[in-house]
């Protein structure tokens, strides 16, 4: 089985995913985005496998779109980054399989946008469609706040900027959930702790062990499942109704849940790699 | 051992440095990418772009 890991800059993690697979005796070629050429025409891709770090979203979708195509089967595929890469898609994706999820309203323009926001009722959360990290939400605690933020992302963003996605405030406390999905199970979460109503480690959250309860695990698995399936990390809020999620991720970080937890995250994600690459190599003999 | 190119510390690379790797300068925090490993050159990490993230 020929390996590749799809990646740029090498962070935390993807030294960690490197040494695991060499740790277990595997070989595999780093495919550098910067340097890659895909000739749609021409392709010669010798991989049988591709796993998917990149850090740039955009090279990643149409990377593992190529490859899929191509009958490369990447970890995850193009399907699950679409999905979870675009939080319209993700939101519709949970919802349309009944998994809990805050509810989100989608506009076009700053008017209706302003129309959805007045019937979730303030607090709301807006969220640019496509972006991580914490980067460009925001909480809109009244209608002038509302009025301004529009328009500011109308004038001064790109056009993602004008695809509203307006998501319920939800009251989690000082804390919500991590959870990683490596396949069918729930391998293990942390709780994301801040003062502030953003919670993304990212932005200076603390981690802490968090349980996997069967509530818990039976939501991630629905989350992982309505998105297509795969590494993922599921975001979940603590809410007043119960577990609801957020969010899911598929070129997870995890840099700082591995002391805490105790699991050894990137072992994890290589074994699948190399089990559905096995399972790949079977299928076709 | 390169030297950090805002502060002229040197910055110690670990002996499992990984080509692509971020590291920092230790004394001024600035952000590298580990380039060449024999012989050892970094160069500024690249800046967070858009679609970055996880």
């Amino acid at each position: 089985m020929r390996l590749g890991i799809l990646c740029s800059i090498v962070r935390t993690e993807e030294k960690l995913i490197f040494e695991a697979f060499r740790g277990l005796g595997v070989k595999f070629d780093r495919i550098d985005d910067r340097g890659l050429i895909l000739d749609l025409n021409n392709g010669n891709h010798p991989w049988d496998i591709v796993l998917e770090r990149a850090v740039n979203h955009s090279r990643a979708l149409h990377t593992l779109k190529i490859l899929n195509d191509r009958g490369i089967t990447t970890v995850n595929s193009w399907n699950v980054a679409n999905t979870c890469g675009d939080k319209v898609l993700t939101s519709n994706a949970l919802v349309t399989h009944n998994v809990p999820t805050p509810r989100t309203l989608i506009a076009y323009t700053p008017e209706s946008a302003l129309e959805a926001i007045d019937q979730l009722g303030y607090p709301v959360v807006l969220k640019p469609a496509v972006g991580s990290w914490g980067r460009l939400i925001a909480r809109v605690n009244d209608r002038y706040a509302a009025e301004a933020l529009l328009e500011h992302k109308q004038r001064l963003g790109s056009y993602h900027h004008s695809i509203f996605y307006i998501q319920e405030y939800v009251p989690k406390g000082n804390r919500d959930i991590r959870a990683f999905v490596v396949g069918e199970e729930t391998i293990c979460a942390i709780y994301r702790h801040s003062e502030h109503w953003i919670t993304n480690t990212a932005r200076g959250a603390h981690a802490t062990n968090c349980p996997v309860t069967d509530e818990l695990h039976s939501i991630c698995l629905a989350a992982s499942q309505a998105v297509g399936g795969g590494v993922l990390a599921v975001d979940v809020f603590e809410s007043p109704k119960g577990l609801l999620v957020n969010e899911v991720n598929y070129t997870m970080e995890f840099r700082n849940s591995i002391s805490v937890t105790g699991i050894p995250i990137h072992e994890r994600i290589a074994a699948y790699t190399l089990g559905v690459g096995e399972a790949k190599a079977t299928a076709t003999l | 051992m390169p030297n950090c190119l805002e502060c002229d510390a040197n910055i110690v690379l670990d002996q499992k440095v990984e080509i692509g790797e971020i590291v920092d300068c230790q004394d001024c925090g600035t952000e590298y990418e580990v380039r060449s490993i024999d012989p050892q050159q970094i160069d500024y990490a690249p800046k967070e772009e858009e679609d970055w993230g996880e």
